[in-house]
C-alpha cells in the first residue's frame, strides 16, 4: 500500500498538469473563433461603411464606374437577388417533390433511399466551380451565352443537395402512422404529400429554403462561368447578369483606390445580407436541429 | 393546393404529382453520372493524347506550344489544403472538447450562432477580409520576421484564409459527431472514478475518432473545391511553391481565371476540363472515404 500511495500524488499531480495544459489550448482555440468572427466583421465593416452611400444602392454603374467615376452597383444587387430567387425556387420544385418521393413513395424501400441520401451526401461536397465548368461545357455544346437562366439552372444544381437533405431530414422524423392513417382515411399519395407532409414540415422547409438562398447569394464560382457581367439590369432570362460577389471580386482587381474602396463597400453589404438571411434561418429552425451527417 | 373533389379529379392529380416527383428524382440521380461523363468527354482529347502521369506530374505548363503538366496546380493545392486543415483542424478540435465537454450548455447557445455566421459568409468576403486583413500581415509582419520579402500575396495567406473559412464548417461537423457519443459512457467513466480529462482521453476521443477522422476528411475535400477566396490571395504564379512565401495557383484557380481565353487556344478547354474531373474526381473520393467511415460509426453505436 506504501508503494501505492508513493505513485498516486505524482501521478495526478501529471494529470492534474495535461488538463490544465490541453484546457489551456481550448481557451486558446474558442477565443480564436471569437477573435476571428469580430476580426471579420469588424474588418469587413470599417473598410466598407465609409465607401457605402445611397447612390451606390440605388444607380447602376455609370461610364467609367470602374476607373472611379460615378454611379453603383444595384445592377450586381439587383441581378444577385434575381439570381437567388430563381435558381432557390427552381431547387425547391425540383428538391421538395424529391424529397417527398422519398419518405412517402419510397418508404418502404429504405436501401434505396439510404443510397440516395448517400450520393446526395457525396453531392453536396461537389465544389461549385465543378457544376460551373460543367454548366459552361453544356452551354458551348448547345451554344446558349452567359445568362441569368443559365446562372440559374448551375446554382440551382448546386444547391440542391441542400434542400433535399435539409427537407428530407425533417420528413424522416414524420410519424409514420401520421402516414399510413392519412393513406387508410382515402387520401392519395399526392395529398398525404401535400398536405400532410409539407404542413408538418414548414419549418425546416423555410429553414432549407433560406440556407439555399444564402449559399446562392453568395456563390461565386459557379456564376463566373455562367452568368457572366454586365452594367446593367437584367431585363430578361437570357441577358447576362452582375452578381455582388463578381462585382466584388471585380471591383477589387482595379487598381484604383475608389473602385477598391466600392469592392469593400460591396462586400459589407453582401455581409449585411448574409448576417440577415443566416439570422433569420436561426430564428425559423431554433426548433428544428438540422444535421448535415448521417 | 386547390381542394378537388371528384375522384377522378383526385386520382389524375395524384398521378401527375407522383409522376413529376419520380422525374425530379431521375433528374436529381442523373446529375452526378451527367457531370462525370460530361467532364471525361470534353477533356478526352487530352487523355487520349498525354498519358495520365504526364498529366498529373509533369511541371511543364505551356498551353500555347501543348503542353500540359498540372503539378504546379496540384502540389499548390495539396500544399495549401494539407496546412489549412491541419491548423482548421487543431482549432476546432479542441474548441469542440471545450464546447461539449467543459463549456456550460448556455455558452454552447452564444458559440453556435457564431459558428453558423462564419460558416454563412460568402467566400468572396473571406477573399476580401484576407486583402485587407491577412496580405498585409504576412507582408508586413510574417514574411520580414522570418527575412524573406513577400508580396502578401502567397501560399501563407492562401492556407491562413482557408483555414478560416474551413473552421466553421469543420467544427460544426465535429460538435455532430460529438453529440453522437451517449452521455451514459460518460457518466459510466465518471462514476468509475475517472477524472473529466481521463474521461475524455480515453473514452471520448476513442469513441469519436473515426468521426473525427470523417471529418477531417470532410475539411481536405471541401478546402480542395474552395475557389474564390484562394485565388483573390494566392497569387497565382504557375510554379510549384518552393517556401510558405512564394506564390501559389491552385486548381479552382486555374479553371477560374482561364476559362475566358480557354477557347482560343488549341486543347486548352480540355485541359480546364481536366483540372475540373480532378476536383470532381478527388472530392468525390474523399468524401466517399468519410461517409462510409461515418455510416459505419453510425451501426457501431446504435
Amino acid at each position: 500500500m506504501s508503494f501505492i500511495k508513493q505513485i498516486i500524488p505524482s501521478k495526478s499531480l501529471i494529470r492534474k498538469s495535461e488538463e490544465g495544459i490541453f484546457k489551456g489550448i481550448m481557451y486558446i482555440s474558442v477565443s480564436i473563433i471569437f477573435f476571428l468572427l469580430i476580426a471579420i466583421i469588424y474588418g469587413i465593416i470599417s473598410k466598407g461603411l465609409p465607401a457605402l452611400s445611397w447612390e451606390m444602392i440605388s444607380s447602376v454603374p455609370e461610364g467609367g464606374f470602374y476607373f472611379g467615376k460615378g454611379g453603383g452597383i444595384l445592377n450586381a444587387i439587383v441581378g444577385s437577388i434575381y439570381l437567388a430567387l430563381g435558381s432557390t425556387a427552381i431547387a425547391l420544385v425540383i428538391g421538395l417533390p424529391v424529397a417527398l418521393y422519398m419518405n412517402i413513395h419510397l418508404v418502404n424501400r429504405t436501401k434505396f433511399v439510404n443510397s440516395i441520401r448517400f450520393l446526395l451526401d457525396l453531392l453536396w461536397g461537389v465544389p461549385s466551380i465543378v457544376y460551373g465548368v460543367f454548366a459552361f461545357s453544356i452551354m458551348l455544346y448547345i451554344g446558349a451565352r452567359v445568362s441569368l437562366l443559365a446562372g440559374m439552372i448551375t446554382v440551382a444544381l448546386f444547391i440542391l443537395p441542400v434542400i433535399i437533405r435539409t427537407i428530407d431530414e425533417a420528413m424522416k422524423s414524420v410519424p409514420r402512422d401520421l402516414l399510413e392513417v392519412s393513406l387508410s382515411l382515402g387520401s392519395t399519395k399526392t395529398e398525404t404529400a401535400y398536405r400532410i407532409f409539407v404542413r408538418q414540415c414548414m419549418p425546416a422547409i423555410v429553414t432549407a429554403t433560406i440556407l439555399a438562398f444564402g449559399r446562392a447569394i453568395g456563390d461565386a464560382a459557379a456564376v463566373i462561368l455562367t452568368t457572366g457581367f454586365t452594367d446593367s439590369i437584367p431585363t430578361s432570362l437570357f441577358q447576362p447578369t452582375a452578381t455582388l460577389s463578381l462585382s466584388v471580386f471585380f471591383q477589387l482587381s482595379s487598381p484604383v483606390e475608389e473602385v477598391k474602396a466600392r469592392a469593400y463597400a460591396s462586400a459589407a453589404l453582401l455581409t449585411i445580407i448574409v448576417l440577415i438571411i443566416s439570422l433569420s434561418a436561426r430564428y425559423f429552425s431554433s426548433r428544428y436541429n438540422k444535421s448535415r451527417i448521417k | 393546393m386547390p381542394l378537388i373533389t371528384s375522384l377522378k379529379g383526385r386520382k389524375i392529380n395524384s398521378y401527375i404529382h407522383s409522376t413529376w416527383m419520380l422525374i425530379a428524382l431521375v433528374i436529381v440521380l442523373i446529375i452526378p453520372i451527367s457531370i462525370g461523363i460530361g467532364l471525361v468527354f470534353k477533356s478526352w482529347s487530352l487523355l487520349s493524347s498525354d498519358s495520365i502521369v504526364t498529366l498529373l506530374f509533369s511541371s511543364s505548363w505551356k498551353p500555347m506550344s501543348g503542353h500540359f503538366g498540372f503539378w504546379p496546380f496540384i502540389a499548390s493545392s495539396i500544399i495549401i489544403t494539407f496546412f489549412a486543415i491541419l491548423i482548421a483542424g487543431f482549432i476546432s478540435f479542441f474548441s469542440v472538447i471545450y464546447l461539449t465537454q467543459y463549456a456550460p450548455p448556455l455558452f454552447i447557445r452564444i458559440v453556435q450562432p457564431i459558428i453558423d455566421i462564419l460558416a454563412g459568409i460568402p467566400s468572396v468576403v473571406y477573399g476580401v477580409w484576407g486583402i485587407i486583413a491577412i496580405v498585409p500581415w504576412v507582408q508586413d509582419t510574417v514574411a520580414p520576421a522570418f527575412g524573406v520579402y513577400s508580396s502578401g500575396y502567397c501560399t501563407l495567406s492562401a492556407i491562413l484564409v482557408l483555414a478560416i473559412m474551413i473552421i466553421p464548417f469543420v467544427l460544426n461537423l465535429l460538435i455532430e459527431i460529438f453529440g453522437t457519443i451517449p452521455i451514459a459512457l460518460t457518466e459510466a467513466s465518471l462514476s468509475l472514478g475517472a477524472t473529466r480529462w481521463q474521461t475524455i482521453k480515453f473514452v471520448i476521443l476513442k469513441k469519436a475518432f473515426p468521426g473525427i477522422v470523417s471529418t477531417m476528411v470532410l475539411g481536405v475535400a471541401r478546402a480542395f473545391g474552395e475557389t474564390i477566396a484562394v485565388l483573390m490571395v494566392a497569387g497565382n504564379v504557375v510554379a510549384s511553391p518552393k517556401s510558405l512565401f512564394d506564390p501559389a495557383y491552385p486548381l479552382p484557380a486555374l479553371i477560374a481565371n482561364n476559362y475566358g481565353e480557354m477557347m482560343s487556344i488549341p486543347k486548352y478547354d480540355a485541359a480546364l476540363m481536366f483540372a475540373a474531373l480532378l476536383l470532381f474526381v478527388v472530392v468525390l473520393i474523399f468524401n466517399l472515404f468519410a461517409r462510409v467511415l461515418i455510416v459505419r460509426l453510425e451501426k457501431k453505436y446504435y
